[in-house]
């Protein structure tokens, strides 16, 4: 589990507070996302999961161990951090051995690095560049590879920063089912996202962040019936969703997705005539 | 009218790529027009951006067949800080595009470069600061902003030139989405009142239905589909070109395809929810 308990913490050089008395735990097989306006502190929030940022009052625990006392190699065993902008991970030579990195560095074994690099790198359509040097993907691919990277030593909580960004449709359905894959296996994947659609998709948990501060944190259905909530974080609602409010008596609830929004409709139109 | 920007039979191969990333390109942008271009992830659109604003052929190498024309001028003729005056162009990740110490002064670099007096430079400095909503960042260094408070500074750092063409490669991608919003609603307006031509290109089209009037789509570094944006949205399989259709359109091109003739097509939730109320309580 990952607590943070009574959390602030600010840059050295700025005045203020980014994150102020946050208080969450994340459990194991949980979807999480971290919503907010930008400068909210989602980012700065998600460095303290794998020690990158260290709290200046209060604690962030990772299956009980306070990060203050660990390093961050042995934290991101534990959890994996995809950023925002690829550039600022990536730094090998070759795809292959941007992907391999941090496998030896965790002593994996040389079979079990070769198998699990050339699955990640097949699953997420990158084995055609293994010779490649990353900095001649385009933005879509760098993020791939950051993902890939992450995935092949199989941590725990996979935290991943505006995932969907250069993302096209296919990709993302293909994150969608990485994202649900983990799922059943017991791991947590946690989301910062500006993609309203992407996320009512997941159905995740949601946390709200205003200013450093939480303000709402509760399942999506809720989250999106609290419009003042939403509107204090810069969040607008999932089209589903505003359908919903606008066509209220005629609709059950916000249907989940397309299919389910015809099959309801389908029905209506008939009634209608 | 004569198009802004033209492409002439053009192809383009990068250096070391063995096979072409543009393919017999025909393409004509009229002045004024908002287009959004879109396709799956290496289909040649970004490629194409910088044949516009003159990366291609002047900084990347490579195999040029064909024209571009852009404002009467063949880019391979023209140098890339005339173009720079007319084609302004955002970059998917600000970080290639900040470098000075505060917010302020990157904003108003590249017109103290080109000489604009100091009064016009603090009229247009204060006008980007407000329309992309970072008057408070001003006095702030870049590098301690989030990602998309850079990308605004970014932005409000193009839009002060006063460009004829304004490119963005996803401008929204790190905007939470009220500022997106707003964001695009800049854009069509800036569209609107100074008839500034833009082309951007996104994969979030949800914010897109009521501003775009024309809509590219991409494949294998050729243009697949090319027409007014209401249209186009209504092709079927436009997923397999990396589209994301919003759930909106999408749920309309599905009823239509189960038999169901609705009177209209709406392109956003309150247009749709109208008619749907209309012909729910047509028999009442």
């Amino acid at each position: 589990m990952i607590e943070v308990k009574q959390l602030y913490f600010k840059y050295p050089t700025m005045k203020d507070y980014v994150l102020k008395n946050i208080n969450i735990k994340i459990e194991l097989g949980q979807i999480v996302a971290i919503m907010g306006s930008n400068g909210s502190g989602k980012t700065t929030l998600i460095k303290h999961f794998n020690g990158l940022l260290k709290p200046n009052e209060g604690y962030v625990k990772v299956f009980g161990k306070d990060t203050q006392d660990e390093s961050v190699a042995a934290l991101s065993r534990k959890v994996g951090l995809v950023f925002q902008n690829p550039d600022h991970q990536i730094f090998s030579d070759t795809v292959w051995n941007e992907v391999t990195f941090a496998l030896k560095n965790f002593g994996f074994e040389e079979e079990v690095i070769k198998k699990r690099v050339k699955w990640a790198l097949e699953f997420f359509n990158l084995i055609q560049y293994k010779d490649t040097s990353p900095l001649l993907l385009s933005g879509g691919e760098k993020k791939r590879l950051c993902l890939a990277s992450i995935l092949a030593w199989d941590p725990d909580y996979i935290v991943l920063d505006e995932p969907t960004v250069g993302q096209d449709f296919l990709q993302k359905e293909k994150l969608r089912e990485v994202i649900k894959m983990l799922i059943t296996r017991n791991k947590t994947v946690i989301i910062v996202s500006h993609d309203i659609e992407f996320i009512w998709l997941l159905q995740p948990r949601i946390i709200l962040l205003s200013n450093g501060e939480v303000v709402k944190d509760d399942v999506c259905a809720n989250v999106f019936k609290d419009d003042a909530s939403i509107d204090k974080c810069g969040v607008i609602k999932p089209q589903f969703v505003e359908l919903f409010d606008h066509l209220a008596p005629l609709l059950p609830h916000p249907p989940l997705d397309v299919l389910e929004a015809r099959s309801t409709f389908l029905k209506l139109m008939k009634k209608g005539g | 009218m004569t198009p802004l920007i033209k492409f002439i039979d053009f192809n383009f191969s990068y250096l070391d790529s063995p096979t072409p990333i543009l393919k017999n390109i025909n393409l004509e942008i009229k002045e004024g027009e908002f287009v959004l271009l879109v396709g799956p992830s290496g289909c040649g659109k970004s490629t194409l951006l910088r044949c516009i604003n003159g990366l291609i052929p002047h900084l990347y190498s490579g195999v040029y067949k064909g024209k571009v024309i852009v404002d009467g001028e063949q880019v391979s003729e023209k140098n890339i800080s005339t173009l720079a005056t007319k084609v302004g162009f955002v970059f998917q990740n600000p970080e290639n595009q900040i470098f000075m110490f505060t917010v302020e002064k990157d904003i108003v670099f590249g017109l103290e470069n080109i000489g604009v007096d100091k009064e016009e430079i603090g009229r247009r400095l204060e006008w980007a600061l407000k329309i992309l909503n970072i008057e408070h960042l001003r006095y702030r260094a870049p590098y301690e902003l989030s990602d998309g408070q850079k990308q605004r500074v970014a932005i409000a750092g193009t839009l002060v030139m006063h460009p004829k063409i304004l490119i963005l490669d996803e401008p929204t991608s790190l905007l939470d989405p009220k500022t997106a919003y707003e964001f695009i609603s800049t854009l069509k307006e800036l569209n609107r009142s100074i008839g500034i031509t833009i082309i951007v290109v996104e994969h979030r089209i949800d914010l897109l239905p009521k501003v775009a009037d024309r809509m590219i789509v991409m494949d294998g570094g050729q243009i697949v589909f090319d027409g007014p944006f209401k249209d186009i949205i209504k092709e079927k399989n436009l997923h397999l070109y990396g589209v994301t259709v919003p759930p909106i359109i999408s749920l309309q091109n599905t009823l239509s395809e189960s038999g169901v003739n609705l009177p209209g097509y709406s392109l956003d939730v309150r247009s749709f929810s109208e008619m749907i109320k209309k012909e729910v309580f047509r028999n009442d």
